[in-house]
């Protein structure tokens, strides 16, 4: 028997019985993506975070290369999740990649959620015949080096001991970079997943209410990518941020959450 | 500050320490376009200051994979925990080289001014060369692994026929499970071939594991094959395998049992075995779990061997296991599976097929040892149906 909340490191909050909202992290953290924003809907809302296996404190030996070998994999952890706490009527928060992960999950279980903000999504990274996703699959290769040089110093020795103790600092501080470490093969194996997947033809078949945040000088999703998001899923409206970069839920979680709030 | 009151500091002002530093020095917008340079950092990269200041953000330095890395992991880390450090990436320079380095970098948050991250550039370029050379070579190692690991398996496949003959009226089944997870080859094998007048069953076990037991288990394998054409008799052929492992100077030794299978003359089939080194096989009659064979010297150590045919009947109902040391010597802390046991589950299977007291014995033994066998396992069923 699988403990699925202990799998995914699902930490529940806010109003019991509140509208669930579920914050989905993407590619290079963990639930720690939403800590400034998460918050400020626990008032009225049952805010539930998760890592997916493989990515901070979940149960690293719950990985498998077969069962996340595409994304499929990952959006079974949402709908086990959901299943698991028996959750309906979900507003589904996605960052980057997981707003596929959470289109693909509602596509598959419509009746689970009630709306999808999709936080700089891109349905396909790698440039193709008439569309621009920004990438070529030579960048991705340079990628996977890039994160190969970048965890080097990664011993899977001192994860546990990291991920273990979230509430005593002290003990990552002296580990350079203790935020959002995983390891490095299934970075690697998440990396491709993320930025060799192609869900364009998946959107049409969204059928639920979706709110597209676009951030201004985006270089994972432009502006055009994010239009293209908008353009694809029948009931979606885009906001476009005063927020620069990927990561608007760290860098404007004021403006991340005034435009949710909008939306909800 | 007029040039001509800078304090005289040994080693030249601040504006000089800044400027000339020994490694490069960047401070970005949070949105990473570069607000200030240092001259290291322009000549490293081959620009002008005026080029980069104002006008370009630090990502557009980066090549697109590092590009992704800044966005995904350096920019999250920076907001989350005010500081970064050995990030490696490279830097494009302005002849379209690359510049690998290393970056630490805070972000600078005081109330009532924008955020700055300040970033020091450390070129690497050696550094970065070898620790590509130490993650070259273990990948090569960790590809090594996985040839072995594979080529393990193929060979071991090979011990084991995919299917056993058919042979009308007899029921056969085996099964092997390698220890562990697999990944060494073992020298466990069995094979069943028609001969003149019958059928030639062989089981054994060769001593110890790897590319030696298994150049072993090959030998073995195809001398038993060929021997029924020049030799009559279990025996004769056991003790022709022991000469030619004597002759190959064979580094293992090993045991078998090897059973000619031929109709009876009072019974629809009868058995001849013989025992180099082996244990012995049960043989399931009625209510009654006998072990047969004459034990005999194992084969591949001394040039004189006692080996013996035994002749068994076999009738309708009746069941033959031959199995390797990996059943009864498997473990549970110190306790062992046993031959007992073995005869327990034979005796309470009888009735089965042979394929289900196969999978039932493997299963049990297996679990046993909480799924991870510590020996090899290989295990053949005859049943002579009722």
């Amino acid at each position: 028997m699988v403990n699925i909340l202990r799998r995914n490191n699902v930490r529940i909050t806010g109003k019991p019985g509140g509208r669930p909202m579920m914050f989905a992290h993407g590619f290079g953290c963990d639930q720690n993506m939403w800590r400034h924003v998460a918050p400020a809907f626990e008032d009225d809302h049952q805010v539930v975070l998760f890592d997916y296996v493989g990515a901070g404190d979940s149960d690293l030996s719950a990985y498998s290369p077969g069962r996340y070998s595409s994304l499929d994999g990952y959006v079974l952890d949402v709908l086990e999740i959901c299943a698991e706490l028996d959750l309906a009527d979900v507003v589904f928060v996605g960052h980057s990649v997981s707003s596929m992960i959470g289109a693909l999950a509602s596509i598959r279980e419509p009746h689970r959620f009630g709306g999808l903000v999709l936080v700089g999504p891109s349905p396909r990274y790698i440039d193709d015949d008439g569309y621009v996703g920004g990438f070529t699959e030579q960048d991705i290769e340079e990628l996977l080096d890039s994160l190969d040089s970048n965890y080097l110093g990664w011993s899977s020795a001192m994860a546990p001991v990291i991920m273990g103790n979230p509430d005593r600092p002290e003990l990552g501080a002296e580990l350079t970079n203790s935020f959002c470490r995983t390891d490095p093969e299934i970075a690697k194996r998440f990396a491709r997943v993320t930025f060799m997947s192609d869900n364009r033809a998946d959107l049409p078949k969204v059928a639920a209410r979706s709110l597209i945040l676009q951030c201004s000088n985006d270089v994972i999703a432009p502006v055009e990518v994010g239009q293209y998001v908008r353009d694809a899923i029948p009931d979606s409206e885009l906001v476009l941020m005063q927020a620069t970069g990927h990561c608007p839920n760290l860098s404007a979680p004021a403006e991340t959450i005034a435009a949710i709030r909008a939306f909800l | 500050m007029a040039a001509g009151d800078v304090p005289l500091i040994p080693g030249g002002g601040f504006e000089d320490l800044y400027e000339n530093a020994p490694c490069g020095y960047l401070s970005t917008l949070a949105d990473g376009t570069i607000v200030r340079v240092n001259r290291t950092l322009a000549d490293l990269i081959g620009y002008r200051k005026d080029q980069l200041v104002g006008r370009s953000r630090v990502q557009s330095l980066l090549p697109a994979g590092d590009r992704i890395f800044y966005e995904t992991h350096f920019a999250p880390l920076l907001a989350l925990q005010a500081g970064v450090r050995e990030i490696a990436v490279e830097l494009k320079r302005a002849d379209g080289g690359r510049l690998p380095v290393l970056l630490n970098a805070v972000m600078n948050d005081e109330p009532g001014r924008p955020a700055t991250v300040r970033i020091c550039v450390f070129p690497a370029t050696g550094r970065r060369e070898y620790e590509r050379e130490l993650l070259r070579a273990r990948q090569r190692a960790e590809r090594s692994e996985m040839e072995a690991r594979e080529l393990a398996r193929t060979l071991q496949r090979s011990f084991i026929p995919p299917a056993l003959p058919e042979v009308p009226g007899l029921d056969i089944a085996g099964a092997f499970r390698p220890a562990g997870d697999g990944d060494e080859i073992g020298g466990d094998f069995y094979d069943m071939h028609e001969t003149v007048g019958g059928w030639a069953l062989t089981l054994g076990d060769v001593c110890g594991k790897g590319v030696e037991a298994a150049v072993v288990t090959s030998l073995a394998r195809y001398a038993l094959r060929a021997a029924p054409l020049r030799q009559p008799s279990p025996s004769a052929i056991l003790a022709d395998l022991n000469a030619t492992m004597l002759r190959e100077h064979t580094p293992r030794f090993l045991t078998a049992v090897y059973t000619r299978i031929g109709p009876g003359e009072t019974t629809p089939f009868r058995l001849t075995l013989c025992l180099g080194g082996h244990s012995p096989a049960f043989h399931v009659h009625g209510d009654e779990v006998r072990r047969i064979g004459v034990p005999g010297t194992m084969l591949g150590v001394l040039p004189q061997v006692r080996l013996t045919d035994v002749d068994v009947g076999l009738h309708p109902g009746d069941v033959v296991l031959f199995c390797t040391d990996g059943v009864a010597e498997g473990r549970q802390g110190t306790e062992f599976f046993g031959e007992e046991r073995l005869e327990r589950i034979l005796a309470a299977s009888r009735a089965d097929d042979a394929a289900s007291i196969c999978k039932r014995l493997m299963d049990e033994v297996v679990t046993f040892q909480a799924g991870l066998p510590r020996d090899d396992i290989a295990i053949v069923v005859l049943k002579v149906p009722d």
